[in-house]
């Protein structure tokens, strides 16, 4: 059976490891090396790398430093920020991305996104959307790092995504980011059963009840979470545990071979 | 013991040499078809669309050359996703392929059916494999193994098969024909059974 996957999620600002609220107030916590250390010896079930200026500053990602941190990280791991040219994403596959996260760009060009896939296939292309909760009770699609509203609708523009050759979404509420309250179960919930790729569900985890949520009542394939690995004791392991627990299939690591 | 990594274009090498040199092979990642004869391992990995692969597998010059190190010369070889599925006869994936034909079989979508899977196929799955499988030494069955693919191999003889996967129904996870390898997960991203994996490759000999 395909297991659930608990992943961590880094976000690179220059060269350091940050974490921010609801995509501002960023503190540095660290650089990135010695995360991706720590999370490949713990053996993760995949990592997500952004790279949050990357846009903002217009600039190409940084593959000198991601062939440094693909060297040390043999879990599957996804690179997103700033990308918006085909040779981006092929620089980013041969500097050991596995998948590519496409955000920003895709609103300006859609047809990137089925540019992207039929090079690459739709298997290692994320389209990552973020979105903003308004009052009035509707969600609404945000590019530039959470910084520009696009009009879009999450539910429309995931399955414009899908149909574009997108083969896996992540889904961030910048309102729950980095807040620990738990993730937008309604905006995973809309989402996930309006598409038929895989969903990630991304921004709110502060335990892993909360997890539990976005498996069980979202609809979620994996669950991204942050700041609940660097600002607390919890582990991946342990969050896997308790949902392996509840009846989620988990990884379990201590069946394959040492 | 010196592997070789194809390089003709198509994905994650540098994942692959680092976890080839992590199981102590010398690893050389090559752009040219006579390297070939350097090799006692040979490795077709691969990220990408069956058709995309194929034009630079002809562009790169590897076809024949190729055809000689594993049907002839009998060197050990394992493609890794897309590099497995090129072994195949043909490939559907953006139309109608010649594929390599090393292994009798087709590529094909994967088809949700009845089951509630969602394609692309993307995670850690169980691999149910055939005892006594060479490249399943040391590896307790049904370990779990990275997949991220949205294409599957059907081989036209079932002899060939050494793992399936309960996916989509069930799909074929890993095929062996005498020296011909071949995964559809990751190995070099599915942490310490890869690596045994990759070991138990590594120490086949024909």
């Amino acid at each position: 059976m395909l297991k659930k996957r608990v992943i961590p999620t880094l976000l690179w600002k220059d060269i350091s490891l940050v974490k921010g609220i609801s995509f501002d107030s960023w503190r540095r916590i660290g650089s990135i090396m010695p995360a991706i250390k720590v999370y490949n010896t713990r053996d993760v079930d995949e990592l997500i790398l952004l790279d949050i200026t990357a846009t903002l500053e217009n600039r190409d990602p940084d593959y000198e430093s991601l062939q440094e941190y693909s060297a040390e990280c043999f879990v599957p791991l996804t690179v997103g920020g700033g990308l918006k040219t085909l040779d981006q994403v092929r620089s980013l596959l041969r500097s050991g991305a596995d998948k590519v996260a496409i955000n920003s760009a895709a609103y300006d060009r859609p047809a990137f996104i089925s540019e992207a896939a039929k090079h690459f296939g739709s298997q290692c292309i994320v389209a990552s959307i973020d979105v903003k909760y308004h009052k009035d009770g509707s969600h609404e699609c945000f590019s530039q790092s959470g910084t520009h509203p696009t009009g879009k609708k999450p539910v429309d523009w995931c399955k414009e995504l899908e149909q574009l050759g997108a083969g896996e979404i992540l889904l961030t509420s910048i309102d729950r980011d980095g807040t620990m309250t738990g993730y937008d179960i309604e905006l995973i919930h809309k989402v996930s059963e309006a598409v038929s790729i895989p969903l990630i569900a991304s921004g709110g985890a502060g335990n892993p009840q909360h997890m539990l949520e976005a498996l069980e009542q979202g609809g979620a394939s994996a669950v991204a979470a942050a700041s609940i690995f660097h600002f607390t004791e919890q582990t991946p392991a342990e969050m896997k545990q308790y949902l392996g627990n509840k009846g989620q299939p988990v990884r379990n690591i201590n069946a394959s071979t040492k | 013991m010196k592997a070789l990594i194809i390089d003709y274009e198509m994905g994650n090498l540098g994942s692959v040499r680092r976890s080839f040199e992590e199981c102590d092979a010398e690893v050389l990642i090559s752009t040219d078809p006579h390297d070939l004869k350097l090799a006692t391992h040979i490795v077709l990995p691969g990220v990408g669309a069956f058709a995309e692969g194929m034009e630079h597998l002809i562009r790169g010059g590897w076809i024949d050359p190729l055809r000689q190190a594993v049907l002839n010369d009998r060197i050990p070889t394992l493609g890794i996703c897309l590099g497995m599925q090129l072994f195949a006869d043909r490939g559907f994936e953006k139309g109608d392929t010649p594929g390599l034909g090393f292994i009798p079989g087709k590529v094909a979508l994967l088809e949700p059916g009845n089951s509630d899977s969602r394609v692309p196929h993307i995670g850690w799955n169980e691999v149910d494999f055939v005892p006594n499988t060479p490249l399943f030494t040391k590896i307790p069955n049904k370990s779990d193994f990275y997949f991220v693919h949205s294409f599957h191999f059907i081989p036209e003889n079932n002899n060939v098969i050494v793992g399936e996967t309960p996916y989509c129904g069930n799909i074929v996870s890993a095929i062996q024909s005498e020296n011909v390898f071949g995964v559809q997960f990751h190995p070099e991203k599915s942490s310490r059974a890869g690596f045994q994996l990759i070991r138990a490759f590594l120490e086949y000999n024909h």
